[in-house]
């Protein structure tokens, strides 16, 4: 039994391999882009429009009012990276309703990739937000004491990030593998609508920290808001 | 070992690239899209509210202008009744006034029928009394109508009496030759009745009194003394006039004032 599709490959070369994950990354990258392109190819402008663009139309400014709550003030700023995340993300998941087809966010090199982003992307919004002097200065705040504890904050939560969307996509996609071998049809098919729950609130959950971590980084003379461990 | 660092760096390099497709072709284009259609919404809404203003504007001026007709409209109805009240008045007056003068020459014409007819009456009366008298005279005693009415005038002239007399006298004292009483009859008097008429004159005042004789049609069958100041007289239309007045009473015709 396969823990993660990392190690279903189907290539290798060395170093390069072509896994499961990294070929169903492709296949929802074209599917979400391809999806995208079609339905924008031909975009209204009046009141009268397509439901497919009633449809991207509600999730991307359900995105937007979304991170606004968070506390971002310009929404379109991060429309780009957190969007994206919640997009791939529940892609993922929702995908799990086809046979084969194995999420690539239960793999903890996925995962582990896009806690790295936001890694990155915190102190980047951070500092294109506030500047260098005054992110880094968040940092000693409120005394310099804190500061390594801050950094051990950082580091963890990227962790935390990376271990709880593997672990609940993993674990989702092992307990129907498994319920899949001992009592067929009808548990598996409510484990897996339990799933696409369980997706959909990993997708929300990694969206929103995401975003309150940038929204901390970006306004650092407010308490930071703490990031409330899901799961 | 459950991280595969190749697949974690492939993943990245995926994610960013997942990342700018979709900017460009998904938040880009319905951003675009949704931006287009409240900046033609909100177009649209200032338009409605132009429009709105405007219509408002409109109102106001029509409101205005409604105001100024019905105010027009009230003077002009106003003037239109004082026009046709002036002008029935007008009518009725001239209404009036012509019937006050139909109604005055009705009356004329009416009193000129009574005048008429009161003539006539009285002239077929006097034919009548005339005839009466004539034939009524004339089978009881043979006497002439002439005959009998100077008997009568001459018991009249003798009847006189007292300051009557006196005056009578006076007055027949002042005529002459030149300028004689005057005796005027209806008719031409025969020579017995100037003879007994001039005989009884002389007797009741003591002189001969010079009398001149005059026929005389108005008088009607009578006969009247005429001396400077007085008259002693019968005759017939005496009695017709009071038969006249009994008429007019009865008729109810007067001569207007």
């Amino acid at each position: 039994m396969r823990l993660t599709p990392d190690q279903w490959i189907f290539w290798q070369h060395g170093f390069f391999k072509l896994n499961a994950t990294i070929v169903f990354t492709w296949a929802l990258m074209a599917v979400l882009v391809l999806g995208a392109t079609l339905i924008t190819r031909r975009l209204a402008t009046g009141h009268e429009r397509s439901r497919w663009q009633n449809l991207l139309e509600i999730v991307v400014t359900a995105i937007m009012g979304q991170i606004e709550d968070v506390g971002l003030k310009e929404p379109r700023r991060y429309l780009g990276f957190l969007g994206t995340l919640f997009l791939f993300v529940a892609a993922a998941a929702l995908a799990t309703m086809v046979p084969g087809y194995e999420p690539p966010t239960a793999s903890l090199s996925t995962t582990a990739a896009l806690a790295l982003c936001v890694l990155v992307a915190v102190p980047l919004f951070g500092i294109s937000g506030q500047g260098l002097a005054a992110y880094l200065k968040s940092y000693v705040q409120p005394t310099p004491i804190m500061l390594p504890f801050n950094l051990i904050s950082e580091v963890s939560r990227t962790l935390a990030l990376a271990v709880r969307l593997f672990g609940n996509m993993m674990s989702g996609a092992m307990i129907i593998a498994i319920l899949l071998s001992i009592t067929p049809f009808l548990f598996p098919i409510v484990m897996t609508v339990l799933g696409l729950l369980t997706g959909m609130v990993q997708a929300y959950i990694f969206t929103i920290l995401a975003a309150v971590y940038i929204a901390a980084a970006t306004h650092s003379s407010k308490p930071k808001p703490s990031p409330t461990a899901a799961n | 070992m459950l991280i595969d660092w190749f697949t974690v760096g492939a993943q990245l390099l995926n994610f960013i690239v997942l990342v700018w497709l979709m900017k460009r072709f998904l938040y880009q284009p319905v951003l675009d899209a949704i931006a287009a259609r409240e900046q033609k919404i909100a177009a649209q809404l200032a338009d409605a509210a132009a429009t709105k203003e405007k219509a408002h504007q409109q109102q106001d001026e029509f409101q205005t202008k409604n105001q100024a007709f019905d105010e027009q409209r009230a003077e002009l109805l106003r003037e239109a009744r004082d026009a046709a009240k002036a002008e029935r008045e007008r009518l009725q007056r001239e209404a009036r006034e012509a019937a006050d003068a139909a109604s005055a020459q009705r009356a004329k014409a009416l009193l000129t029928d009574a005048q008429h007819l009161h003539a006539e009456i009285a002239r077929h009366t006097q034919q009548q009394v005339f005839d009466i008298s004539r034939r009524v005279l004339g089978d009881l005693a043979g006497l002439s109508l002439e005959q009998r009415m100077c008997e009568v005038f001459i018991q009249r002239l003798q009847a006189v009496e007292g300051p009557a007399l006196a005056t009578l006298g006076a007055a027949l004292q002042a005529v002459s030759e030149a300028e004689p009483a005057l005796l005027r009859s209806a008719f031409e008097l025969p020579a017995p009745q100037r003879a007994a008429i001039q005989a009884a004159l002389d007797e009741s005042f003591g002189q001969p009194i010079p009398l001149q004789f005059e026929a005389t049609p108005e008088l009607v069958s009578g006969i009247e003394l005429s001396a400077p100041g007085q008259k002693l007289a019968w005759s017939i239309s005496d009695y017709l006039g009071a038969l006249s007045s009994g008429l007019e009473e009865r008729l109810g015709v007067t001569e207007p004032a």
